[in-house]
């Protein structure tokens, strides 16, 4: 109940960021990435206060043994950078700036009254789920 | 709309720059939610992670940390309708499911997004998540400004 209310809390708070941030409005995210037209610093500036405070927040968790509603903190991710992260990253990036939207906005836009979001969420499944085929098929030959 | 110069609102420091003061407080509510899913039940605020394995394995936390996100850009919508735009003009169907597909493909390849490698992987100060970053940006900023016009893709 408790880990349910707190992911629910944390989407509900992520999400009013996103919107008010203005960063569910694809056009604000090209204006920052187009570097071609009117530049806008605006991404830079929720990335940056968003990561400040996710720092101190990291930083603060370094002190606990676990976290309030979980008997252990999970396995640290990853840290390999190998081919697999650049291309990875290439590949999103290059999506990322053809429409302006990442997983976040797009997720958000389902309320927002904007329609385009559901071809790209769509899609994005099924980009998603082509690559972990892809992934098992290189594993198993 | 939050780019544009207002000269009636030049509160505090938020303006530096031309930038918002809802624009750091977003940027702020944004990187709390991802601390307090982590103090709270350990798991690091990556949407693209959470939302595939969502869909592959369940897990109700995550489709609710999901839906939050709907519900809370939703309400932000209600409280200011001003805000509630999409500056840009549709870029087709076609540029859709490409873009889908690629952000799709791209995150699970490379192990998340905007929200895992930004503002989670940056600020626990990963490298890999700072390698991340910057070829997701530098990919972003040269699709944007050069590659969306030469495919003649509007605005």
């Amino acid at each position: 109940m408790k880990v349910n209310l707190s992911a629910l809390t944390a989407g509900l708070l992520f999400g009013l960021g996103l919107m008010l941030s203005g960063m569910s409005n694809p056009g604000e995210v090209l204006s920052f990435l187009d570097w071609s037209g009117v530049w806008s610093p605006d991404l830079i500036g929720v990335l940056s206060s968003a990561v400040l405070v996710s720092l101190i927040g990291f930083q603060l968790a370094r002190r606990k043994d676990r976290p309030w509603f979980e008997a252990e903190f999970p396995a640290p991710p990853k840290k390999d950078i190998d081919r697999q992260l650049l291309i990875g990253n290439l590949l999103f990036g290059i999506g990322w700036g053809l429409a302006g939207y990442c997983p976040g906005p797009a997720l958000a836009g389902l309320a927002l009254g904007n329609d385009e979001v559901l071809i790209f969420l769509v899609a994005m499944l099924v980009g998603g789920f082509l690559q972990q085929g892809w992934t098992r098929r290189r594993k198993i030959s | 709309m939050l780019t544009q110069l207002d000269p009636t609102s030049h509160w505090l420091a938020g303006q530096i720059a031309g930038i918002h003061l809802f624009t750091l407080a977003g940027g702020m509510m944004i990187g709390a939610a991802a601390v307090l899913l982590y103090h709270s039940i350990g798991r690091i605020a990556g949407v693209s992670g959470i939302f595939f394995a969502g869909v592959k394995e369940g897990a109700l936390w995550r489709w609710l940390f999901l839906g939050g996100i709907v519900l809370g850009a939703g309400l932000g919508a209600h409280l200011f309708p001003s805000l509630n735009i999409v500056s840009r003009p549709s870029p087709g169907i076609w540029i859709l499911v490409l873009a889908g597909l690629m952000v799709g493909w791209g995150t699970r390849q490379g192990g998340g997004c905007t929200s895992g490698h930004g503002v989670c992987g940056l600020g626990r100060l990963a490298p890999r998540s700072l390698v991340a970053v910057l070829v997701f940006m530098t990919a972003g900023i040269f699709t944007a400004s050069l590659l969306r016009h030469w495919l003649g893709v509007t605005a």
